[in-house]
């Protein structure tokens, strides 16, 4: 998420200084002959919202489950706060995990539910109710603390499981697809909810989402893992803006992506011969690309312009036709038809009503966009 | 569906229930019967019933298969859960296979081999035949069963209920005890219903198992009709199809009310949403 310009800006990955509190050192997982982890090295911070995004099966949910305990590392190792988590079992873990199914405990009420990790610790039991109290306040729950779990609704049973969670004030939050259950608009809700719990209680979250959308509403760094492997570690900004690889272009968002050989022009300025008789695409790179280099040049249709007049002063422009036009009400994307056959989808915000829109089917248009609008990538 | 009175569906219900019942019935009936001959009717009367209660050794065989029911049922419900436990949660270990089917084979095993088997075993390791072997005997032939009906609820019981629990920090065995058990209750209660029948009325396992000073209601019974039978064991069998049919009433009243009620809880739930 953006951080508003007058705070101090939130990043303890960038400060050397910092200590982390989770470290995976070249933790690898394997079931059988199947590798679920493959040599994951990554450090978390204390006050982190951090988000494991991934197709299933990619091996989130197996890293989380190795720091609530779980599941146990085949190579390499966990520390939280500097202390090996190897010999430490799940109960005597200073983390705690909030499960996808919720695991509310059916024969318990919402109070009890709260109150059944702290009667199981150092808590000195006259203080137990104060804290449930507390939590049931932090979670708006206090008309429900009476209820069985099934005598509430899916919503409520996702909060008394985030207020079961919290309430031992543990180091380090997990959470497993904690809004894989509830329909959109509560989800957008509740992810605004948690940022805000997040932020109260000054705690670590670590979730699990299969959902992209919500990795970059909620987290401060995205780690998005493909088949047990890291593949890019960055805030959401820079995931989006500046992808390491075709997969995260792809994965994260809408991307068109554009295949060529890359001639070096200047500095950092690259062209990119993608189609015979065409005029090559000029992008900029920061990197050292060699001469004829194939690379894939990725470009978010929002940054793409679409025009009936040939646009004047902008470094790539490219004419094709209008195959089809999505209209999603407060954006419309045409898919435009570009030499070669080739797709390019350009977005633009409806600023005109239906009626008053120039662009049609078939239509002969221009696509413009400029030199530091793409990003162009080796793999 | 057709609900009209059928000629054919009265006389097939008819039938079907007098096969069933009927030779229960006719020894209800005879339990009340005032004669001394067992197929003569002379009249009502509860003597019979009086003299049951005035006969000791039939009053020492209910105090045995009382004693050994409730302890057999007790071990084999424990041991039962025990096992289906470990054998549902414990994964994939060497011989699991081997395991469960070898938990199961007495369901199968003719009750004659069983009991032989567990005399055999008893003379061997020169155990004297009394209420103990009895026990020991029975609670081995129903936690089988117990062990049946538990796993049957612990596969469809969600596993990260007892993560849960040993997240919030608790042992393993607290979090069977305080998670695991009170929501698989039901199931367990009505393991030991199930062994606690099968022991109150099992005669072949008991004969082998007994000793001479520690006579069941079955072998009691078994043994009194090879003499004649007389009107005091019909009165007998009748205050035992009694207590078997309000036990049966009783737990599918108490399984029909819980189900109900959570309905309505359900349906409580779906209001306030």
């Amino acid at each position: 998420m953006a951080q508003p310009a007058n705070r101090p800006v939130f990043a303890p990955w960038l400060d050397p200084d910092q200590k982390p509190l989770i470290q995976f050192r070249n933790v690898t997982k394997r079931f059988g002959e199947f590798v679920a982890i493959d040599d994951v090295t990554l450090d978390i911070f204390r006050r982190e919202f951090f988000a494991l995004l991934g197709p299933s099966g990619c091996g989130k949910t197996t890293l989380m489950r190795m720091l609530g305990g779980f599941e146990t590392p085949t190579e390499g190792k966990i520390l939280l706060d500097g202390v090996d988590q190897a010999p430490i079992p799940p109960n005597k873990r200073e983390t705690n995990m909030m499960f996808q199914s919720y695991a509310l405990f059916p024969h318990l009420t919402v109070w009890d539910n709260i109150a059944f990790g702290l009667k199981r610790s150092a808590m000195p039991k006259e203080k137990i109710p104060a804290r449930v109290e507390e939590m049931l306040r932090l979670t708006r729950l206090e008309k429900f603390a009476k209820r069985k779990p099934h005598q509430i609704s899916g919503g409520q049973r996702q909060r008394v499981a985030l207020a079961r969670s919290l309430a031992k004030a543990p180091k380090l939050l997990l959470l497993d697809e904690p809004l894989g259950a509830l329909d959109k608009k509560l989800r957008q809700e509740t992810q605004f909810e948690l940022m805000d719990i997040q932020e109260k209680t000054g705690t670590t979250f670590v979730i699990v989402t299969h959902d992209q959308e919500e990795a970059m509403t909620v987290a401060s760094r995205v780690a998005v893992m493909d088949h047990g492997k890291m593949i890019q570690v960055d805030t959401p900004g820079r995931i989006y803006e500046t992808p390491n690889s075709v997969y995260v272009a792809d994965f994260i968002g809408d991307v068109n992506i554009v295949e060529g050989r890359a001639t070096r022009k200047g500095d950092d300025k690259y062209a990119i011969a993608w189609a015979e008789g065409q005029p090559e695409i000029i992008a900029s790179s920061t990197e050292r690309i060699d001469q004829g280099t194939k690379v894939f040049f990725a470009i978010r249709p929002e940054k793409v312009a679409i025009a009936r007049e040939r646009p004047e002063g902008r470094a790539n422009v490219i004419e094709g036709k209008v195959s089809d036009i999505a209209y999603l009400g407060n954006i419309s994307t045409y898919k435009v038809e570009v030499a070669g056959g080739r797709m390019i989808k350009a977005q633009v915000a409806n600023e005109r009503r239906i009626a008053r829109r120039d662009i049609t089917w078939d239509d002969p248009v221009f696509l413009s966009f400029t030199d530091t609008a793409g990003v162009l990538l080796l793999h | 569906m057709n609900r009209r009175f059928s000629w054919f569906n009265a006389t097939s219900l008819t039938l079907g229930f007098a096969f069933l019942y009927l030779p229960m019935v006719i020894l209800v009936i005879f339990s009340f019967n005032a004669s001394k001959l067992v197929t003569v009717w002379a009249g009502f009367s509860t003597r019979w019933y009086g003299e049951l209660l005035t006969n000791q050794a039939f009053l020492d065989a209910a105090w045995v298969t009382l004693k050994v029911a409730v302890l057999s049922s007790t071990l084999a419900t424990i041991l039962g859960t025990m096992a289906a436990y470990v054998l549902v949660r414990a994964g994939r270990f060497t011989g699991r296979t081997l395991f469960s089917g070898m938990v199961y084979a007495p369901i199968v095993m003719p009750e004659v081999i069983t009991g032989l088997a567990m005399l055999l075993l008893f003379i061997s390791i020169g155990l004297d035949r009394g209420v103990t072997t009895i026990v020991l005997a029975h609670t081995t032939f129903t936690m089988c069963f117990v062990s049946v009906v538990v796993s049957s609820r612990l596969v469809t019981f969600d596993k990260s209920l007892e993560e849960a629990a040993l997240d919030l920090g608790c042992t393993p065995f607290d979090a069977f005890r305080s998670v695991t058990l009170p929501i698989i209750a039901p199931a367990v209660i009505s393991g030991w219903l199930l062994a606690f029948t099968l022991s109150l009325d099992d005669l072949v396992i008991a004969s082998f198992a007994a000793g001479p000073s520690s006579t069941t209601l079955p072998m009691k019974i078994f043994s009194s009709v090879r003499l004649g039978v007389s009107p005091e064991i019909n009165a007998l069998s009748t205050i035992m199809i009694g207590i078997v049919t309000v036990g049966v009433v009783t737990a599918s009243l108490l399984s029909k009310r819980s189900i109900a009620r959570q309905r309505a809880e359900e349906q409580a739930a779906v209001r306030t949403t």
